[in-house]
C-alpha cells in the first residue's frame, strides 16, 4: 500500500486526524504542573506521577514519623500548603484531602486553580479507589488501574493467610487515650494481620476515648501504641503510664509507624509488621 | 468543737473519702474484689488497675489537698487576709509555668526530681512577687490586683511556651495546666512530687507559732521573741515546695486554699496555728471529694478538677468580697 | 536592779537624728511616764530600745537574745491590732508564747498568768467573747492584758490609755502603778499630762529626740518646761482629791 495519502481518500485523513487530535487531547488533559498539599495525596502522587509532572509536595512528606516515602520526598520541593505558596508555583492541578484547610482550598479555587479532593481511605477497597482516582487525575489511568489491581491482589493474599491464624486480641492506644475501632484504617490493618480489636468487644466501631482502666481490664495480648512526637505533651504521657509497662510484661508491645498513617499500598508493610 | 473532736472527725472523713476514691472508676469493680486485689497484688488486670491507676490517684489527691489547704492557711495567716490563697494570688500559675518550661525544654528529663523542683522554683518567684507587691496587712484590693497581675503574666507565658512547642499536642495542654486534673496519674508521679510536698509541709509547720502571734501585728510578734525574717523564709519555701510540687504533677488547682480555711476557721476559733492542720486535713478531703465527683458526674467526659473547684469556689469568693466590702463601707 | 539602761542611744532616719544621744536608766518599782509632743520620738525611743529599729549606742535589752528579751520586757504597740476573730482568752494567752516551747499547749502556770491578767484588767465577763466584736476601748484592755500575761519585770507601752473611757483610763493607770508597787517597772508613752502626773513615779520629758527633763512629776512639769515643749500653760493645783496637774490654756 502506498504511504502517500491520496487526496481522494478523506476517510483515512479523517481517521488519522482524529487519532492525532485524541492523542493531543490526552496529552493536553494530563496536568503538567501538579502540586500536592496533603500528606496522603503526596504519597499517592509520588507513586503514580510521570517524571516532572509533580512539582511540589507538602512538607509533611519528608517527616519520617508520618510519611512512608520520606526519602523519595527529599527529591521534591516542599510547600507549606498556604495559598500564596501554592499559587506562585503556577499549578494546573492541586491535590488535597477532604479536611485540608478549607480556607486555603477555597482561596485556590477562587483564583481559578483546579483542585482535586481525595477523601481519607478507611478500608482496602477505598485505597484501591484512591489509586484509580489519582491515576485519572494525573492523566495516568493505566498506571493507576494497574497499581490498584496489584494492591488488591496483595491484600487478598495476606487476608487469606490471616483467616488461619488464631485470633489474638490487640489494643490500639494513642495520645489522649484514643483507640481506633474496626471501621478505621488501623482497624482494618489489625484485622488483615489476624488480630481481633478489643475496641469492637467494647462496642466502639469507630474508636474513641478508652479509659486506661478499661484497657487494662480487657487484658489484650498485644498493645500497639503510636510513636511519640518530639518535645513533651501531657496527652502522650498516658503512653508512658506505669500500668502499660506492666501490661507489656505479658503482652506484646509495638508501635505504629508511617505505614499506618495514610491509605496507600504501604499499609501492606504495616500488616506484615504486625504478623511478626 | 474541741480540737481533738475536730481532728478525729476530719481524719475519719479523709479515710472514708480515700477509700471511696479507690472504689470509683470506669472499670466498675466490686468493693470486695477491689480491696483484695489492692492488698494481694499480683499481675492480674484487677490488681494492676487498683495498684497502678486507682491508688496513685487517691494518694495524689490527698497529698495535693493537704498541700493546697496548708499553703492557703499559711498565706492567709501571714498576710492576715482571708483572700490570700495560692491559686488566687498567682502562686499556682507561676508553679505551672515553671513546670511547663521544664517539660518543654527537656530539663524535666535531665534528673529525677527536676520537674517538681522546677514547679517549686516557679512558685518561689510567685510568692516573692506577691509579698513584694502586696505585703503583709496590705489591703485586699492590692492583694487581689497583685494576684491578678501575677496570674495573668504566668498564664500568658505558659500559653506562649506551649504555643511554641514542637509537639502538636502541646497547645491543648493549656487546659490541663490552668484547670488541673488527676486523671491517669501513676505511682511515678507520687514518688516525684510526694517527698518535696512533705518537705514543704514541714517548713510550713515551723511558722505555726508566729502565725498565731501575728494576730497582734508584726511589732508585737517581734517583741514576743519570734523572728519574722525566719518565718517569712519558711513560709516562702514551704508554700513553694508544696504548691510547686503539687502543681507540677496535677496542674493548677485553685480555690482549695480559699474555701477550706474559710470553712475551717469557725471550727478552730480562728486560731491560725490550729487552722494549719485543720486546713490540711480539710483540703485533702475536699480534693478527694472533688476528684470523686468528676468521675461520677460526667464519667465519659474528662471533666477537669479545676472546673469543679471553680464552681464551688467562685460563689464563696464572691461572698468573701461582699463581706469585705461591707466592712469597709 | 536595772531593768532598762540606755547609753548614748542615737537613731537616725536619713539625715535627721530622731533620737539624739539619749541616756537613761530605769530600776525596779518605777512607773515612768514618757511624755513629749507629737513627733518628739517617744515611739522611736521605745522601739529602738526593743531592738525593733537599728540604733547606735548601747542598751541592755538590745544585747539580749530575742527569746530572753521577750521574758525581760513586754511591749504594747500603739497600733491596736487583732487580726482574727479569736476569743479574748486566746489573745491574752498569746502573751505566754515566750515561755512555751514550739507546739506546746498552756500549762497550769500559764493559765494562772492568763487568769490573773484577765481579772486585773476587769475582763472576766468578756473572757469567752470574740475579741474583734468588742468596742475599741475593750479591745485595748484585752491587749494590755496580753502584755500583763507575759509576766515580765519591765512593761513598755505606747499610748496605752488612748481612747479608753475615764473610768478605764483610771483603772489602767492604777494597774500600772500597782505593778510598780509590786517591784516591776512600767515605761509608758502618754499624752495625758494630768494622769501622768498623778500616777507616774517619774516622768521623762523628751522633745526633738533629746531628754529635756527627767525626774518626779513636780520637777519635770514646771511652767517653763511645759510652755517651751508643749506650748501650753499648765500648773499644779489643789483639788478635792489632792494635788493635780492641769492644762490651762494654749500659748500663742
Amino acid at each position: 500500500m502506498s504511504v502517500f495519502v491520496r487526496r481522494s481518500d478523506p476517510n483515512i485523513l479523517a481517521a488519522v486526524a482524529a487519532l492525532l487530535i485524541c492523542a493531543g487531547a490526552a496529552m493536553a488533559d494530563a496536568p503538567k504542573r501538579v502540586v500536592s498539599i496533603n500528606l496522603c495525596t503526596d504519597q499517592l502522587a509520588m507513586m503514580l506521577a510521570a517524571p516532572g509532572q509533580l512539582v511540589s509536595v507538602s512538607y509533611l512528606a519528608r517527616d519520617r514519623r508520618s510519611s512512608a516515602m520520606a526519602d523519595l520526598a527529599e527529591g521534591y520541593p516542599v510547600n507549606r500548603g498556604l495559598a500564596e505558596d501554592v499559587f506562585l508555583l503556577k499549578p494546573d492541578l492541586v491535590l488535597t484531602g477532604d479536611h485540608t484547610t478549607p480556607a486555603t482550598v477555597a482561596m485556590l479555587e477562587r483564583l481559578g486553580v483546579r483542585v482535586e479532593r481525595f477523601s481519607l481511605a478507611t478500608d482496602f477497597d477505598q485505597i484501591a479507589d484512591r489509586l484509580r482516582q489519582m491515576g485519572r487525575a494525573l492523566g495516568r489511568e493505566a498506571m493507576g488501574a494497574a497499581a490498584a489491581a496489584r494492591f488488591e491482589a496483595d491484600v487478598a493474599g495476606l487476608q487469606s493467610d490471616a483467616g488461619q491464624r488464631m485470633a489474638r486480641r490487640a489494643a490500639l492506644y494513642y495520645a489522649n487515650g484514643y483507640t481506633s475501632g474496626d471501621d478505621t484504617l488501623a482497624g482494618h490493618i489489625l484485622a488483615a494481620a489476624g488480630l481481633a480489636n478489643i475496641a469492637s468487644e467494647l462496642g466502639m466501631p469507630a474508636g474513641g476515648s478508652l479509659a486506661l482502666e478499661t484497657l487494662v481490664m480487657a487484658g489484650p495480648d498485644a498493645l500497639i501504641t503510636a510513636e511519640r512526637f518530639e518535645g513533651h505533651s501531657r496527652s502522650e504521657d498516658i503512653l508512658n503510664h506505669g500500668v502499660l509497662r506492666r501490661v507489656a510484661e505479658s503482652a506484646a508491645r509495638s508501635t505504629t509507624n508511617a505505614n499506618w498513617v495514610c491509605g496507600t499500598p504501604h499499609v501492606l508493610s504495616a500488616i506484615e509488621g504486625l504478623r511478626e | 468543737m474541741t480540737p481533738r473532736a475536730l481532728f478525729t472527725s476530719l481524719s475519719v472523713l479523709l479515710v472514708g473519702l480515700f477509700c471511696a476514691s479507690l472504689l470509683i472508676g470506669p472499670a466498675g469493680l466490686g468493693i470486695g474484689e477491689s480491696l483484695t486485689a489492692l492488698i494481694a497484688g499480683g499481675d492480674d488486670p484487677l490488681a494492676l488497675v487498683m495498684q497502678e491507676i486507682r491508688l496513685p490517684r487517691a494518694i495524689l489527691g490527698a497529698l495535693i489537698g493537704v498541700s493546697l489547704g496548708l499553703a492557703g492557711a499559711a498565706m492567709q495567716g501571714y498576710l492576715r487576709n482571708p483572700l490570700a490563697e495560692p491559686g488566687l494570688i498567682g502562686v499556682s500559675g507561676s508553679a505551672a509555668l515553671g513546670a511547663v518550661l521544664a517539660l518543654q525544654t527537656g530539663v524535666a528529663a535531665s534528673f529525677a526530681l527536676a520537674l517538681p523542683l522546677s514547679g517549686l522554683a516557679g512558685a518561689v518567684i510567685g510568692v516573692l512577687l506577691i509579698l513584694m507587691l502586696a505585703g503583709p496587712r496590705g489591703s485586699s484590693m492590692t492583694l487581689i490586683l497583685a494576684g491578678i497581675a501575677i496570674s495573668a503574666l504566668a498564664g500568658a507565658l505558659t500559653a506562649l511556651v506551649l504555643n511554641l512547642s514542637p509537639n502538636p499536642f502541646a497547645t491543648s495542654e493549656i487546659v490541663f495546666w490552668m484547670m488541673g486534673s488527676l486523671a491517669d496519674r501513676s505511682m511515678s508521679h507520687v514518688w516525684l512530687a510526694g517527698p518535696i510536698m512533705l518537705v514543704g509541709w514541714g517548713m510550713i509547720s515551723l511558722t505555726a507559732r508566729t502565725l498565731d502571734a501575728l494576730t497582734l501585728g508584726e511589732d508585737a510578734t517581734s517583741a514576743l521573741g519570734l523572728s519574722l525574717t525566719a518565718t517569712r523564709l519558711w513560709l516562702v519555701l514551704g508554700v513553694a515546695a508544696s504548691v510547686g510540687a503539687a502543681t507540677s504533677v496535677a496542674g493548677a488547682i485553685g480555690f482549695v486554699g480559699l474555701v477550706v480555711p474559710h470553712l475551717m476557721r469557725p471550727l478552730v476559733g480562728a486560731r491560725p496555728a490550729r487552722l494549719l492542720w485543720a486546713s490540711a486535713l480539710g483540703g485533702a478531703s475536699m480534693v478527694l471529694a472533688a476528684d470523686i465527683a468528676v468521675r461520677l458526674v460526667l464519667p465519659d467526659r474528662d471533666l477537669k478538677l479545676g472546673v469543679l473547684m471553680a464552681l464551688v469556689g467562685a460563689p464563696l469568693f464572691l461572698h468573701l468580697i461582699y463581706k469585705t466590702r461591707r466592712e469597709f463601707a | 536592779m536595772t531593768l532598762l539602761s540606755l547609753e548614748h542611744m542615737t537613731v537616725t532616719r536619713g539625715a535627721r537624728r530622731v533620737i539624739d544621744d539619749v541616756s537613761l536608766t530605769i530600776g525596779a518599782g518605777e512607773f515612768v511616764g514618757l511624755i513629749g509632743p507629737n513627733g518628739a520620738g517617744k515611739t522611736t525611743l521605745m522601739r529602738a530600745a526593743l531592738s525593733l529599729l537599728p540604733a547606735k549606742g548601747t542598751c541592755n535589752l538590745r544585747q539580749l537574745k530575742p527569746s530572753e528579751r521577750a521574758r525581760a520586757v513586754a511591749w504594747l504597740p500603739q497600733q491596736r491590732e487583732i487580726a482574727w476573730p479569736v476569743d479574748v482568752e486566746t489573745v491574752v494567752a498569746l502573751g505566754r508564747i515566750p515561755y512555751l516551747p514550739r507546739g506546746a499547749s498552756l500549762r497550769d502556770d500559764d493559765r494562772a498568768a492568763v487568769g490573773h491578767a484577765v481579772s486585773r484588767m476587769g475582763l472576766e465577763a468578756f473572757a469567752g467573747r470574740i475579741a474583734t466584736q468588742l468596742s475599741g476601748g475593750e479591745q485595748a484592755r484585752v491587749l494590755i492584758a496580753r502584755a500583763l500575761a507575759q509576766d515580765t519585770p519591765l512593761f513598755m507601752a505606747d499610748e496605752p490609755i488612748a481612747g479608753l473611757d475615764p473610768a478605764h483610763q483610771l483603772s489602767t493607770m492604777r494597774a500600772f502603778a500597782d505593778l510598780a508597787r509590786d517591784g516591776r517597772s512600767v515605761l509608758a508613752a502618754l499624752h495625758d499630762l494630768p494622769l501622768a502626773a498623778r500616777y507616774c513615779t517619774r516622768l521623762i520629758l523628751i522633745d526633738a529626740g533629746r531628754i529635756v527633763a527627767d525626774g518626779p512629776p513636780r520637777a519635770v512639769l514646771t511652767e517653763e518646761n511645759v510652755a517651751e515643749v508643749f506650748g501650753v500653760r499648765g500648773a499644779f493645783a489643789e483639788t478635792g482629791a489632792g494635788v493635780a496637774f492641769q492644762v490651762l490654756e494654749a500659748l500663742p
